[in-house]
């Protein structure tokens, strides 16, 4: 461990670092500069130069930098260059969108950052502390995010909602990082496994600890039972803030959580593997049956995101290499298809246009084929039918699954596949084969959102049909994960 | 050539999807070039697949050839890899020959969104035939769920009144059913290096990596253990048993089937539903050995519950193409029942009347569609005397009728002939509840000839119809001749599928061969016993024009086959049989 700090820590951090630096400049620049879309540029360079820095330290091989509270291992690289390109689209489509809405305002792009470097913090923390510091980073920039469309009663509402529950569920993860405390006598993650593994094993303060981190963890990854925020948050906030949520911060989250489970209480995995089924198999299903009855594409996407989070605890369930491949890769696929879905909705939301209902997708083949075939894509992608991205990441996640035996899970999982299916087909029903209702206006297709169309739609047909590289890239990732 | 001749599958698999792709280039409004460009398409890949009939090499039918091998998806161990034997050689010949004739078929009947109904049918070639061709577990499954979404679209968009639900049913049934045999395939991809590192063949063959091969899946068969076998046989059963469809899960089936345009309803029945009998014999029999064995009887009884019950609705139904529908319920019942005997005349009746059905299904679908473009109604009611008026129509539905009843000279009679022969191997009542199936189909399909072809021309608005014109005989005349074909000379089908059918009965049942030694003398590669078949086709030439003729051939046909060992009284069954005929001639009248 050595020293608490080193000048050569801060090259662990570099990433970070520039971030902040980019993030502070901006909040300068604001005041001096009127038009307020070069900033976005100015922070698509930020984000650039994040991950220069990223591929830079990734020579370095695993740094472990300000007495072991933070590592920088290529499974923290893997996930913050996903959370940089999450940024980095989330940027593409909110130039044009918030002309839209009249709410250009630069403080968004520093924001935007800061939760960036707060995420980066979960992936790279191997420490109570440091995890929860970047999860609040993160989360507060989010909230503000959120309610981002200051003139929005919806907007504002969905910040309140999603900073009060966000609030609430930190306090629990606070309580049982305390209780993990008091049990070692440290917050270093092995530590505490150490720790866990001389005490009893079914010792109820364990238990207890167990129980609340979970919860805590469940909020923020919005499974079921703590789901309820979700809908109502996803619908409220700003079209790209909603993309960057569902796939930034969720991947965030899972990356933290993968530290705790896989590293901290590890030691009781056996306890918390039925916890996990039971959470996995409820989200999963439940995310799905309500999405079954949405009109509202926001809503419809937001439970299908829960339903994808459940998903994805099936890959901790099976708790071994595969398993954790199977994460790392679900979350890289599922970034760009979903971000490639919520593109669409972007554009969509045109002057005096909502664009949220599925209703208002009628004919949208008739009027922009291209547009149209793209969503089928992403749909078919997020339902999982090959030869998409999203048919490589679930295949994979079921392969964990059975070769550790977790049949009925892999069984109900499977089923909920067709469940899936059904809504994500409502879209593609009343793109293709509904009649076009009145004309509305061309979708607003600026020339951030053609480009993430054009990365997302590349990488989905990309990862489906040649997914090797991918899956040696999130192999590699996950391989130096301490087990 | 030679390059042709070596990437032959390649190129016969992916045309279509070169084709849709090229499709996509043309303006939508220039819907006459467009509809010209996808029949030169369609035929173009029919004429590409024929050389696979003649360069095949039937005294090897049940070796893969026409290989080829790439790495795909190296860490998983996915491979693309392609291979026919005769099985997959005589689908895919259907396949590609269907597919031209339900693209040759659309020229008038589709008249809205012309581009994107081609490109969903060229895609959906694609997607069948690269099930046909696939040697890779994992490349069988993208493949197999591919095809579903063009022909979702199909449905759904030039569908009839019902189509978004019947395509979301057709969707969903065969969603759930796949996800459920991906489960059992990667059951299997675990078990293999497991089984390859204690089995040195097996090793020698495949290496000790994980893999999809489907050739090594079926090596380990034997080493794989019961409780295995039988879970993944339920995975791939339900999987299979959907797309058949089997009952109790036919359901989607007459929806899909009804409510598809022509073409669909011609590739439905002609080529999807075999798929899942395509998955059964090539996935669950010799994979699953001990377990096909010991679902046997439940699988029987399935079939028969099929034959009989989708006989009797078939009769039942107002609608012509409901009646098809459901008839091929039945006939799929037929098949899976001789599948299920596990004996080679069993199989060899069940691979051939799946291209049977193809043929004589497809040509009714197509049949029924021609009078609804005319008429814009299926009702039967509506519909009667047309053979005053239509008689060329009356010839070839007359035709198509007696093939699906199995009339001797006609396909139908080979197929289900063989099939109730290997079943009475098994058990007299198999063959028995078989039999009635076929007195059933006799019965439902001569009422429909009789309701729609004879009698009075009394509905007013029929009297205008023309006959066929000559783009509809040309999407008919083909099947009439395959037909005919298989009917009285069905040696070169037999010639194909004996090899791999042998080989699957000595996988599921080892040392079949050397317990009967007189059976393996019949079926043995090109021998007399494709001469049994072609001397009884002729005896029953006679009786032409009497469907009780078949049943008659079939009492003295099965008096003639039964290995005398096996505990059998002929006599009870031409008992039951003219009971059976009898009840046949009183629907009649």
């Amino acid at each position: 461990m050595g020293e608490f700090f080193q000048i050569s820590d801060l090259t662990a951090i570099a990433p970070e670092l520039a971030l902040t630096v980019f993030g502070l400049a901006l909040l300068v620049f604001d005041l001096i500069v009127p038009d307020k879309r070069k900033l976005g540029y100015f922070a698509l360079l930020g984000l650039f130069v994040s991950a220069l820095l990223l591929f830079r330290n990734s020579d370095l091989g695993i740094v472990s930098a300000y007495g072991g509270q933070i590592v920088a291992d290529p499974f923290a690289a893997y996930f913050k260059l996903m959370f940089l390109a999450a940024a980095a689209l989330t940027v593409g489509l909110s130039i044009r969108y918030f002309d839209i809405e009249g709410e250009q305002h630069g403080e968004f792009y520093a924001l935007l950052l800061f939760a960036v470097m707060g995420m980066m913090f979960m992936a790279g923390g191997t420490d109570l502390v440091t995890l929860y510091i970047g999860l609040e980073t993160m989360a507060i920039a989010t909230y503000i995010l959120v309610g981002f469309l200051r003139g929005s009663a919806r907007s504002n509402e969905a910040a309140i909602k999603y900073f009060l529950l966000g609030a609430f569920s930190s306090g629990i993860l606070l309580y049982g990082m305390s209780l993990l405390y008091g049990i070692s006598g440290s917050t270093n993650l092995t530590a505490i496994a150490d720790a866990l593994t001389r005490r009893d094993i079914a010792d109820p303060v364990s238990m207890i600890a167990m129980a609340t981190v979970a919860a805590g963890l469940f909020f923020k990854i919005a499974a079921v039972p703590f789901h309820q925020w979700t809908p109502d948050a996803y619908e409220g906030a700003p079209s790209p803030v909603t993309a960057f949520m569902s796939v930034a911060v969720k991947a965030a989250s899972f990356a933290m959580m993968v530290r705790v489970f896989m590293v901290a209480i590890y030691p009781l995995r056996d306890q918390w593997v039925p916890l996990l089924v039971a959470v996995a198999v409820m989200t999963i299903t439940l995310g799905n049956l309500a999405a079954l009855r949405q009109t509202n594409v926001k809503r419809l996407l937001a439970y299908s995101s829960i339903s994808h989070a459940g998903f994805v605890l099936l890959g901790l369930i099976a708790g071994n290499d595969t398993g954790m491949t199977a994460v790392a890769l679900y979350l890289f696929v599922y970034t760009f298809m979903n971000v490639g879905t919520w593109a669409i909705v972007v554009a969509l939301r045109r002057k005096n246009v909502i664009g949220e209902n599925i209703d208002e997708m009628n004919g949208l083949f008739f009027r922009h084929p291209v547009a149209a075939v793209m969503m089928l894509i992403f749909m078919l992608s997020l339902a999982g039918i090959p030869p998409t991205a999203g048919f490589v990441a679930k295949y994979y996640l079921f392969s964990a699954v059975i070769e550790t035996g977790h049949i009925t899970v892999a069984v109900i999982a499977a089923l909920n596949i067709a469940i899936g299916l059904y809504y994500y087909m409502r879209v593609v029903v009343a793109m293709f084969i509904t009649e076009p209702g009145e004309e509305t206006g061309r979708l607003a297709l600026s020339g951030g959102v053609v480009s993430v169309l054009a990365i997302t739609i590349l990488l989905t047909i990309l990862i489906g049909l040649y997914p090797d590289p991918f899956i040696e890239m999130a192999r590699e990732a996950t391989a130096t994960l301490a087990f | 050539m030679e390059f042709f001749r070596t990437h032959i599958l390649t190129i016969v698999a992916f045309l279509p999807l070169a084709g849709a792709i090229a499709l996509l280039f043309f303006p939508k409004e220039q819907k006459m070039r467009i509809r010209l460009c996808a029949n030169v398409i369609a035929i173009v890949s029919f004429l590409v697949s024929v050389p696979l009939f003649f360069w095949f090499d039937y005294d090897n039918s049940a070796t893969m050839q026409f290989t080829e091998s790439a790495s795909w998806i190296e860490s998983l161990g996915v491979r693309y890899s392609v291979g026919i034997d005769g099985i997959s050689l005589l689908l895919i010949l259907l396949t590609t020959l269907l597919g031209a004739i339900a693209i040759l078929s659309s020229w008038e009947s589709i008249q809205d969104r012309v581009k994107e109904y081609y490109v969903f049918l060229l895609l959906l070639q694609t997607g069948m035939l690269g099930v046909f061709v696939t040697l890779d577990f994992f490349m069988f499954y993208v493949f197999w769920e591919v095809m579903l979404v063009p022909m979702y679209f199909l449905i759904g968009i030039w569908g009839g009144p019902r189509k978004l639900y019947a395509a979301i049913k057709f969707f969903l049934y065969t969603l759930v059913g796949s996800v459920l045999l991906l489960l059992g395939i990667l059951a299997l991809y675990f078990q293999y290096p497991g089984i390859a590192a204690s089995v040195p063949q097996l090793a020698a063959d495949f290496g000790l990596d994980r893999t999809f091969d489907i050739m090594a899946f079926q090596s380990m068969a034997p080493n794989l253990p019961f409780g295995i076998q039988y879970w993944v046989f339920l995975a791939f059963f339900v999987g299979f048993a959907i797309k058949v469809p089997m009952f109790p899960f036919h359901t989607w089936l007459p929806d899909a089937h009804v409510e598809a345009p022509t073409a669909g309803s011609v590739i439905l029945a002609g080529v999807l539903l075999k798929m899942g009998t395509y998955g059964f014999v090539r996935f669950s029999l010799p994979m699953l050995p001990e377990a096909s064995v010991y679902f046997t009887n439940h699988m029987i009884v399935l079939s028969i519950v099929a034959i009989i019950y989708g006989a009797l609705v078939a009769m039942m139904q107002k609608d012509m193409k409901s009646l098809v529908a459901y008839s091929s319920v039945s006939h799929m019942g037929f098949v899976m029942l001789g599948m299920f005997a596990l004996n080679p005349n069993g199989l060899n009746g069940s691979l051939l009347q799946q291209i049977n059905h193809g043929i004589s299904t497809g040509a009714l679908f197509l049949i029924v569609g021609i009078i609804y473009d005319r008429r814009h109604t299926r009702e039967i009611a509506e519909f009667g005397g047309l053979s005053s008026i239509m008689p060329k129509y009356a010839v070839i539905f007359a035709i198509m009728t007696m093939s699906s009843i199995g009339l001797p000279m006609l396909n139908g009679f080979i197929g289900e002939f063989t099939i109730l022969a290997g079943a009475l191997q098994e058990n007299l009542w198999w063959a028995v509840a078989g039999a009635s199936g076929i007195v059933l189909g006799a019965a439902y399909m001569l009422w429909l000839y009789q309701r729609t072809m004879f009698g009075k021309l009394d509905n007013p608005k029929n009297e205008g119809l023309k006959d066929l014109n000559a783009r509809e005989m040309a999407t008919l005349i083909p099947l009439v001749i395959l037909a005919f074909w298989i009917g009285i000379y069905p040696a070169p089908f037999f010639k194909a599928l004996d090899g791999p059918v042998n080989k699957i009965v000595e996988a599921v049942r080892p040392g079949y061969f050397d317990a009967n030694p007189i059976e393996a003398a019949i079926e043995g590669p090109r021998n007399g016993g494709l001469n049994t078949f072609e001397s009884i086709a002729d005896s029953g030439a006679g009786d032409l024009g009497d469907a009780n003729g078949t049943v008659a051939a079939l009492a003295t046909v099965a008096e003639e086959t039964v290995r005398p060992a096996a505990p059998f009284d002929a006599g009870r069954v031409v008992a039951v049989l003219s009971e059976a005929s009898g009840e046949l001639n009183e629907a009649q009248e």
